[in-house]
């Protein structure tokens, strides 16, 4: 059946819930109105505002609400309206969700996915755009997940939720309605830390997530016929635990690699993918890694366009890659 | 009363702060919470809690000097605050939840856990379940339906609330009994839990062990309010203030805030006044910010010696069997340290396992790394 990508994630959470009496979402606005882009939308009239949580404005308070419910034994699903407001609930991800398991030694734990709209090209301005996946990345015990497209979605949804630790999901709104395409109407699981090869390559590797994904499709199919220049593109869809062997294996054939983030560089996750690679395939490079990512400033308004790693900014650097 | 009429003539910032002085200082030493009169209770529970209190009191000191003498890293104390601690503990019922802050051994103890659990997280040793991860006083026990102690403020609040929901969804009637300190109150989580609690009519109790400071901080320094108990008011749930030195006002407050939970009247805020007699922990001077004097009178007031003082006049207890009853506290703290002492560091593995359910392969790596001592 044909969906974009908040029908695939509306969807899979239809299905968990019904097959699952201790999934519960909470968050937001979550409930009567399906959340401000309607991913939970009918979930409130499915299975009831018990389950289905219209909370409180406060991050803090809805993770933190959320790891109670996982502790006792729920898989809760808390969603945060945007990844920009996640800060408030910080310390109870990175103090609480992420260490639980390891400082009762394993007597607890906390199955819990946070489900929340991230990047930029919305014209969002400086509090609707960011990339914050690199704060949790760096920290251990969290898993990073990032669909870029709604088959994927729906299957890292399943497998998120059955994941026995807390799971941040980031979801590219600028996909949200932009993508369309067949997704499976039963349950199945895109399982975590699987990348995928988007675009079979021979001359270098690039690899993007999210929404930057199309961005390096594009500047792929730029590049093959303007330049003869034959990229291979890597769309991690878990970042962390990352999929190394994949990175690895096509850089090990490809020589180069180009990293696109929508994230600000410096510490960016393209920063951690490159020494990964220089410490593991270093005798395999034929040119310095590149990174192609959003700048290192607040995320603008007016100039978003100029910001994002776009096709027309990822083109020359691939170039330049392969030309070095 | 409005107070403001008889302190006219002092400066309002001056007025505001002698004031609330006066107001925490009537607060250390609070009257009869009311005028009912509970029955009694029965001696082997006026026992059972006396017996853990000093269990808890002996442990402290045994545990102080240790970290004096370099044997444990750290410790952070309840002497002073142990009918607060115990005397709520003893009101949970087995199927409850105890949600506790990082000083509340006492109440994992009235729970029922082997001294063994608390003192192998004490040294870290390899008994200890977590492993040696936590520093000293940062337990857990699922068994005793115990959550893990963190370190940042009120961060442990909001957990209650998740609980007690769940609890209720899944069609049972836990209750989730949550302490924090005083500083708490001011924690952003703080007023989420009890903003959440009071929307959701959670079963959820907030025990907040008023014991005068916040490492250095007087109570009157958190807040402008009179008390913390008044807070409950503005998230629409009940408040009580409680003697938190009278074990027996507590163990009777706290039931009375389960019962309410489970039987569906939704949360309490309860205010236990007591005081911290030692230290905020191992690493704190209090004498840069509290006098002697002042501790001199709160001791005079401490719950133990308080408690004593009652079960010998009543009869409960004679001085042969309150010494005896010592003698065997001390007896059992002491060979409970013992063997704890006695193990060995974790396995160096320990360090790498429980960061996810699954070792993933930079773990693995690191891990192997650790093994062989490899300079990366």
């Amino acid at each position: 059946m044909e969906m974009n990508m908040v029908q695939a994630i509306n969807a899979g959470l239809h299905q968990e819930m019904g097959a699952d009496p201790d999934v519960v979402v909470l968050g937001e606005d979550v409930g009567r109105v399906g959340g401000v882009f309607r991913v939970t939308q009918g979930l409130h009239e499915a299975f009831g505002e018990q389950r289905v949580i219209d909370t409180p404005l406060n991050e803090s308070g809805i993770l933190g609400t959320a790891i109670g419910m996982a502790l006792y034994g729920l898989k809760p699903i808390p969603e945060i309206q945007f990844a920009d407001f996640i800060y408030p609930g910080f310390d109870q991800l990175v103090s609480e969700a992420a260490k639980y398991r390891y400082r009762s030694g394993g007597e607890y734990t906390v199955p819990m996915v946070v489900r929340t709209p991230f990047g930029g090209g919305i014209k969002g301005g400086l509090y609707h755009s960011q990339s914050p996946e690199a704060l949790f990345i760096h920290t251990a015990g969290l898993k990073v997940v990032c669909p870029s497209n709604p088959y994927d979605a729906k299957g890292l949804l399943r497998a998120s939720i059955n994941d026995p630790d807390p799971v941040l999901f980031f979801e590219p709104k600028r996909v949200y309605r932009a993508v369309k395409m067949d997704v499976p109407e039963g349950a199945y699981e895109v399982p975590l830390s699987q990348a995928a090869v988007v675009r079979p390559g021979a001359d270098v590797t690039v690899i993007a997530w999210g929404a930057m994904l199309y961005e390096a499709l594009a500047a792929a199919e730029q590049v093959a016929g303007d330049d003869g220049i034959d990229a291979e593109v890597i769309d991690p869809r878990t970042l962390w635990p990352l999929d190394l062997e994949t990175v690895l294996t096509s850089v090990r054939k490809t020589g180069r690699l180009v990293i696109v983030h929508e994230a600000p560089r410096a510490c960016g996750f393209g920063a951690e993918l490159v020494s990964l690679v220089c410490e593991h395939a270093f005798v395999h490079l034929e040119a310095p890694p590149r990174r192609v990512t959003g700048f290192d400033t607040p995320f603008p308004y007016a100039l978003e366009d100029d910001y994002l790693p776009l096709a027309h900014r990822i083109a020359p650097a691939l170039r330049e890659t392969v030309r070095f | 009363m409005p107070r403001a009429r008889h302190l006219a003539a002092v400066p309002a910032n001056e007025r505001a702060t002698d004031e609330r002085e006066r107001s925490w200082q009537r607060r250390r030493s609070p009257s009869s919470q009311s005028g009912e009169h509970p029955s009694p209770a029965p001696r082997a529970l006026k026992l059972k809690l006396y017996r853990a209190m000093l269990l808890s009191r002996r442990l402290d000191e045994r545990l102080m000097a240790l970290q004096r003498q370099g044997r444990i890293g750290f410790h952070v104390g309840h002497r002073g605050e142990e009918a607060a601690i115990v005397g709520a503990a003893a009101a949970l019922r087995e199927q409850d939840w105890l949600v506790p802050c990082y000083r509340e051994f006492g109440a994992l103890l009235m729970r029922g856990a082997p001294l063994a659990t608390y003192l192998d997280q004490m040294f870290g040793n390899e008994a200890d379940t977590g492993h040696g991860r936590q520093m000293p006083d940062h337990f857990h026990s699922r068994a005793q339906r115990c959550l893990s102690v963190s370190a940042p403020i009120g961060t442990q609040l909001p957990h209650a609330v998740g609980l007690a929901y769940a609890a209720r969804l899944k069609g049972n009637d836990d209750v989730a009994l949550v302490f924090f300190g005083d500083g708490a109150t001011s924690s952003n989580d703080f007023h989420a839990a009890l903003n959440f609690a009071g929307v959701f009519r959670a079963p959820v109790v907030f025990a907040c062990r008023n014991n005068g400071y916040a490492i250095s901080l007087p109570s009157s320094r958190q807040t402008a309010s009179d008390g913390f108990a008044c807070k409950a008011a503005a998230y629409g749930i009940r408040g009580v203030t409680v003697d938190g030195n009278d074990v027996l006002a507590v163990h009777r407050a706290t039931r009375a805030a389960i019962e309410a939970a489970a039987a569906g009247a939704g949360p309490t805020l309860l205010e236990l006044v007591t005081y911290r007699l030692d230290a905020h922990s191992s690493s704190d001077d209090p004498r840069a910010y509290r006098t002697d004097a002042e501790v001199a009178e709160a001791t005079t007031r401490e719950p133990i010696a308080r408690f004593q003082r009652e079960l010998l006049a009543s009869g409960e207890l004679d001085a042969a069997a309150d010494e005896a009853l010592r003698a065997e506290v001390a007896a059992e703290v002491s060979a409970a340290l013992d063997a704890a002492q006695a193990r060995s560091k974790p396995a160096l593995d320990t360090l790498f396992e429980d960061v996810y359910a699954e070792t993933p392969w930079h773990l693995r790596d690191a891990a192997r790394d650790a093994r062989e001592g490899s300079a990366d």
